[in-house]
């Protein structure tokens, strides 16, 4: 019977770091945005539906394979991603803040709402890009679909840290998230910076959603706005506006949730995530990565 | 011979206020300038506007026979202005020589696809970049806090570094906004060592805005008061330092 719950527990480890590394990977786009401008994206769960459905119809209509599929999402989102900065947000940029997160919400609903219109609210299926292949490994069961979705989270995060961290694009990220003002005197785009992370980070959650289309094979209109706002409590679990917050934020949520609907009952699972959203406000409103900084006064 | 800088009847209001009225100011290539004011008398107010921070309410800047109008500051950064700040404002999470790496970037020229692949020109301009920014570090003493968070600097190290990020910009033109500030004695006159020497090896020429009278007299060629935004009097240190109007505006309390 012990044997059986630890193997139990193992297996819902699995599935929790699968569906937590797709959170991680909306949670990043989430709080690269927020680092860089301040700014609650409440459009980017959206931008995940949009990537599902590129890649919906880049497998059906053009009958493409996996990694083309992906990356035609990926471009698709990112380039979705740096318009809808340059028409709704750029020209609010130096208005109060309240503004431009209204305008975030309206984005949202646009989205929602054009897809449902021009696409008709009716779930469609996501064709098999990937094997439905599955191993059982020691009682354990894991499928491809799983590893697949691990492998391309886990790669794309390493990019973007390395981005971030090695290039000239990932220095001017840091030092416009810190001072614009003076970044631009350093000779820095700001605009040019800003439209780039919102490249990177749209297209990350475009990714997210041909994998999770794969994953649930069910995709629909609204489909971005559960995923969306845990990704969000992801990002402040990790502290919003740190990169290896979100990821670790992804993954604890995800891990979190599969172990309740594991073990408990997945009716709780929603609400467990909002919970854990309290609890770390309450305990540490910064996040696990953030730091506690003290207004100078 | 044109001026390197010329401002013609420059103004900005905020509002009702007229921060800056028709400020008319030259600098020739090679000159180190002084701008010098009693406080709120406009001398950041006109470093804004130069570096295109501000854009004028009125009036024009020349600036190596081009107009800076209208131009955004980082399109101004690469014409050739640099600048530092009055309150110290380094990338604090940061290692130092990002900072100075950071002010580089434009110089640089390599695609995402060739950083990430590691190939192509990344490799070389990346080594470029890195080999310049020690140079710098080593000038202005750094170069052993290379990886260590600006914020971490004691103070000041972080206006040395401040200059040496500017620097990196490679500036023709370099905006000192009170470098002195909150220097000691012996500080501010290595500071002013530093000014000169900095001046002829990278070929400046150099505004300096300051309240240390001993600094801008000691090492300004050339001196412009400013006063509730108005050009109040320009000239040599002596006369500056002997001018009745600049001595009762500004210098009156203290001589």
């Amino acid at each position: 019977m012990g044997d059986n719950l630890f193997l139990q527990f193992v297996q819902q480890l699995i599935n929790g770091i699968s569906l937590g590394s797709i959170y991680a990977l909306i949670a990043l786009g989430y709080t690269m945005v927020y680092g860089i401008m301040k700014l609650i994206n409440f459009a980017h769960g959206d931008v995940y539906m949009v990537g599902a459905y590129v890649g919906f119809f880049a497998a059906t209509t053009a009958n493409l394979p996996f990694f083309p599929s992906i990356i035609l999402a990926m471009l698709a989102t990112g380039l979705g991603g740096v318009i809808i900065e340059r028409l709704a947000y750029k020209p609010l940029r130096h208005h109060p803040k309240i503004a431009i997160l209204t305008t975030a919400i309206g984005v949202s609903l646009f989205l929602e709402y054009t897809t449902m219109l021009l696409l008709t609210p009716q779930p469609r299926t996501f064709p098999p890009l990937l094997p439905n292949a599955i191993y059982h490994i020691g009682g354990l069961i894991i499928s491809f679909q799983q590893i697949v979705i691990l492998a391309v989270s886990v790669i794309l995060m390493i990019l973007l840290t390395y981005v971030v961290n090695h290039t000239k694009m990932g220095k001017a990220m840091r030092a416009v998230s810190y001072d614009p003002d003076a970044a631009q005197l350093m000779g820095i785009n700001v605009d040019k910076t800003i439209s780039f992370t919102f490249f990177v980070g749209s297209s990350l959650a475009g990714a997210a959603g041909v994998l999770v289309g794969i994953y649930y094979n069910s995709i629909e209109p609204l489909m971005g706005i559960m995923p969306g706002m845990k990704a969000f409590i992801a990002a402040v679990l990790g502290g919003i506006g740190i990169i290896p917050g979100a990821m670790a934020g992804g993954l604890i949520l995800g891990v979190v949730e599969a172990l309740i609907s594991g073990f408990i009952s997945s009716t709780f699972r929603d609400a467990a995530a909002f919970a854990i959203l309290i609890i770390i406000l309450l305990i540490k409103p910064t996040g696990l990565f953030g730091k506690n900084e003290h207004e100078k006064v | 011979m044109e001026p390197l800088l010329k401002t013609s009847n420059l103004s900005k209001s905020f509002g009702g206020i007229k921060a800056v009225q028709d400020f008319n100011v030259y600098i020739n290539s090679g000159e180190l300038v002084g701008l010098i004011g009693p406080n709120g008398a406009g001398k950041t107010t006109a470093f804004n506007l130069l570096t295109g921070v501000y854009t004028p309410t009125t009036g024009n800047i020349e600036f190596n026979g081009h107009s800076l109008v209208g131009m955004k500051p980082y399109k101004i950064t690469k014409q050739g202005i640099a600048r530092t700040f009055q309150n110290i404002r380094l990338f604090d999470h940061l290692t130092v020589i990002d900072n100075v790496k950071i002010a580089y970037n434009y110089h640089i020229k390599y695609t995402l696809a060739e950083a990430i692949l590691r190939v192509g020109r990344y490799g070389s301009e990346e080594e470029v970049v890195e080999k310049k920014a020690m140079e710098l570090l080593e000038i202005f003493n750094l170069a052993d806090k290379k990886d260590e968070l600006a914020a971490n600097l004691p103070y000041g190290q972080q206006r040395r570094l401040e200059i040496a990020r500017a620097l990196a910009a490679q500036p023709k033109l370099l905006l000192l906004d009170e470098p002195a500030a909150g220097m000691n004695p012996q500080e501010t006159h290595e500071l002013m060592e530093m000014i000169s020497w900095i001046r002829k090896t990278f070929d400046l020429t150099i505004l300096l805005i300051e309240h240390d009278m001993s600094l801008v007299m000691g090492i300004c060629e050339r001196i412009y008061v400013l006063e509730f935004g108005k050009i109040l009097a320009q000239g040599i240190p002596d006369e500056i330092k002997s001018n009745t109007e600049v001595i009762k505006a500004y210098l009156g309390e203290e001589v």
